[in-house]
This record gives C-alpha cells, structure tokens and sequence, in this order.
C-alpha cells in the first residue's frame, strides 16, 4: 500500500506542479496516471509543440516544460503509479482516502487532488460492431508483453508512430505481420517509415494501403479479419491477433462516479477559496475543474495548484499556525537533503 | 447586413441544426465556433485544441464553398479519423473569413 500526503491523480504540468507547491509546505506526494510516463497531454498529445503563454518562458516545448517541472519537484521526492488507472475513491473511518487503481494498487491519503485534465487517455477504437467481442481474445489496443505474438498472424491497423514500430518490432516475433492503413501516407518519424518500407520490399511484412479493416470474424477468438481495399475485393486474412493502434482519447472515465459535481464533463469546485470539490479533502485543479470564469490554461492551473496546497496543509495540520513564506527569503529544502537558498550578502566596511 | 460576422448553418451531433452569426475578425476557426456557441458537450470538441492532433472536430461540409485545401497536417489526421466521408474535414482548420457566409456542415459523430 502507497502512503502519502496528498494523492495527485494526473502526472500533467498542474499535477507536477503540485509536487513542489505541496512540498515547500513539507507535504509529501504520490501521483498516479494511466500512461505510462508523467507529461499528461504534454507528453501525449503536443510533445514537440511550443507553448508560448508560460509565465518566464517566451517559449518552450511541451515536453520540455514537462522535463523541467520534474526537475522543480525532484526533490519532493514525489512517488509514482504509473500506467495505473485510478478506478475509485474511498473515505475511510479515520476520515483518509483510499484509492485503488485497475490494477488493484492501493493508496491510502488525507489529501486527494484531481489534476486529470482531460481525463484519462482511453484507445480509439475502430468503428467495427462486433470488436467489443474479441477484446483480449484477439484483439489489443495495447501491447504489454510482445512475447504473445511469437510465431502468431498478426495484423496491426493504424497510420502512426505506435502502428509503425509495433510492425518493426513485431516482424521480428510474429509469424506474419500485416499493417493496414487508410491513407497511403503515414505520419510517423522517417526512419520509421523507410524501415517499413524495406520491411515491405523484403517481404518481411504485408503493407495494404488504402484499406481498412471492416469485420471480425472468430467462434471464440479471432480467426479472421476482413479487409476493404479500394480497387480489390474485399478480402479475408487469416490472423490470431489484430491490434488497431488509434491514437488515445481522454475520458473523464471512473472519476465521473466517485459522487463529485460534475459540469460540462469537469468537476465544479470552490473557486473563491480552495478549488474543494463537494467532497471535503477531494480537491481538483487544472483543466479538469470548472467555475465561473474557468480558463484551461497550465498558467491557471498553477495558481488553483498553488492555492490548494495552502488549504491541503490545513486540513492535514489543523493545530498549526502558519503563514505564506517566500522562496528568495526560505530558500527550498528538499525530503532528500538538498538545500537551496539565496546566499549571503557580504557586509564589509570600506576603510 | 454586419459585415464583421457571417452566418453558418451548423447541424450538431443530435441531428439539431443552428443558424449561427460567426465573427469574421476574432481570429476564429470553426472548431472555437461550435464550442462558443456550446453546441456540443465540453470536452467532446476541440480536445487537442486545434492543433490537427486529434479529430474531435471532424465535420461534413454540406455546401459548395472554395475552402482552402487541406494542409498535410489535417489530411494525415483525417486518414486515421473515424466515420469518414468525402466531404470530410477538421474544423479547427477552417478559419472564419467573408467568403464561408451561407457555409453548411454538420458534425461529425463523436468517437
């Protein structure tokens, strides 16, 4: 079981931040989110894009403003559940939290802080009626352990980054990799795209361009896939594993029956004081909140971040006095011993 | 007439259609229209926020209007869109200008 202080559900720029607002008020934190690396949609949707409107930065990269906030709360030490969903939200008798992922990890706060933006990055699926019935029984939208796929028939739909290396890597397992993409044109890095092609001219790996993916046939598992390909008949391969690779879509997902006020798929907080949600201890900042005024912007979200912190360390402290320290005057002291502060001024008489 | 808005007849998801005053001089694309004017839930429009990185905004384009082809970007995404048609397109590619008055679309259904 994870302990900590405060339990930030979403690794974005906000909950990030929260790490090291949390931990200038010595609170300790733990994050969970569903993809498998912290950066939120700045990882997962516009890594290389640059944001213009971060207060200090005329401009920087998605994914750098991510490496850097890292780098802020490092030494936070904050704990990570990663490639975890959060699945439901518990008050326990002691008046804490508990949190339990999809995959059963549990985390046990007084403090919890939605910062899920979004929500949590869900698969595309493909528009095909029947696909729902051959999940795990054929068909993946992710690939945990490419093991399964030693010596089987695999096809792979898709246009992308994840539909190109998965059908690099996967010609070195499978038996027979097939990819199937709408377009003729793919949008991945190049290497990746030269590398099928050589795959494609070796014979090592089907390509069908202009084509898709239409039905699925199979008693209990797949057996089959049919293929629409402009200018052929539609045709049937033979496959054990067909995995469409989509892209994600965020979800509000489970956090939407945890008994929070939900507005315009958001979670409505108090703005005027702590963004407390109607829960006493849940609180939600960044994009996944909503009030009057509302701005979805990270910039926003810093600030909702920032003064949550301040009521977090209330309810945990409610004995303790407490007022707002300035960094220039305190300087920052990490959980890991590390030790930042302004340095002395020199005092010298001039004779 | 106002010369600084057009009108743009927008049928949403539940089949609904809007006649709609679009601001020609906001800067404005289509995608940020709809979601103005709340014509589908927050957060099912829009979600990359217009960055071509996503196809929550897909629409038809119902009318004959000279709309400026679409760039690379928006072509590859819509290759990989769902519930796709000839007259596809990502909204939050077409910007607001004098000559989309009248323009027809409906919205693409959500994924």
């Amino acid at each position: 079981m994870v302990r900590t202080d405060i339990l930030i559900i979403g690794a974005g720029p906000v909950g990030l931040f929260t790490v090291f607002e949390a931990g200038l008020l010595k609170m300790k934190c733990h994050l969970i989110d569903v993809l498998p690396k912290p950066g939120g949609q700045c990882s997962e949707l516009y890594p290389k894009k640059p944001i213009y409107d971060i207060p200090g930065y005329p401009e920087i990269l998605a994914d750098e403003l991510t490496n850097k906030l890292l780098e802020q709360s490092k030494q936070f030490e904050p704990g990570f559940t990663l490639g975890e969903r959060a699945e439901s939200l518990n008050r326990e008798e002691d008046g804490s939290f508990t949190v339990i992922t999809n995959k059963g990890t549990v985390h046990k706060a007084p403090i919890v802080v939605i910062a899920g933006g979004l929500g949590s990055f869900e698969p595309r699926k493909p528009n095909i009626p029947i696909i729902e019935k051959f999940e795990n029984k054929g068909v993946h939208y992710f690939i945990q352990d490419p093991e399964i796929f030693r010596d089987k028939k695999v096809a792979i739909a898709g246009g992308g980054d994840s539909a190109l290396d998965w059908t690099i890597l996967l010609s070195e397992i499978a038996s027979e990799v097939t990819l199937i993409h709408r377009s003729n044109e793919f949008r991945g890095a190049l290497s990746s795209v030269e590398k099928v092609q050589q795959l494609k001219d070796a014979k090592r790996v089907n390509v069908k361009t202009s084509a898709q993916v239409v039905n699925l046939m199979g008693s209990e598992y797949l057996e089959s896939i049919l293929i629409d390909q402009s200018n052929h008949p539609q045709k049937e391969l033979e496959v054990d594993h067909f995995i469409p690779l989509f892209g994600l879509l965020p979800k509000l997902g489970p956090i939407s029956n945890w008994g929070l006020e939900i507005e315009k798929n958001a979670i409505k907080v108090n703005n005027s004081l702590d963004y407390q949600t109607n829960i006493p201890g849940v609180f939600a900042v960044g994009d996944v909140n909503i009030y009057p005024g509302k701005l979805k912007l990270i910039l926003c979200g810093f600030h909702e971040a920032t003064v949550m912190c301040q009521y977090a360390f209330k309810i945990i402290n409610p004995e303790k006095r407490f007022l707002l320290k300035y960094t220039t005057v305190t300087g920052v002291n990490g959980f890991d011993g590390s030790s930042k502060s302004t340095p002395k001024s020199i005092v010298k008489k001039i004779q | 007439m106002d010369k600084s808005t057009v009108k743009i007849h927008i049928t949403d998801r539940s089949g609904l259609s809007h006649l709609i005053d679009a601001p020609t001089d906001m800067g404005m694309n289509l995608m940020e229209v709809i979601r103005s004017y709340e014509l589908e839930d927050e957060g099912t429009v829009g979600i990359c926020g217009g960055m071509s990185m996503c196809a929550s905004c897909q629409c038809y384009i119902n009318s004959p209007h000279d709309l400026k082809i679409p760039s690379q970007e928006e072509r590859l995404m819509l290759s990989e869109a769902f519930n796709i048609q000839e007259n596809s397109r990502l909204s939050c590619q077409i910007f607001i200008s004098n000559d989309l008055d009248g323009l027809k679309l409906t919205i693409a259904p959500g994924e």
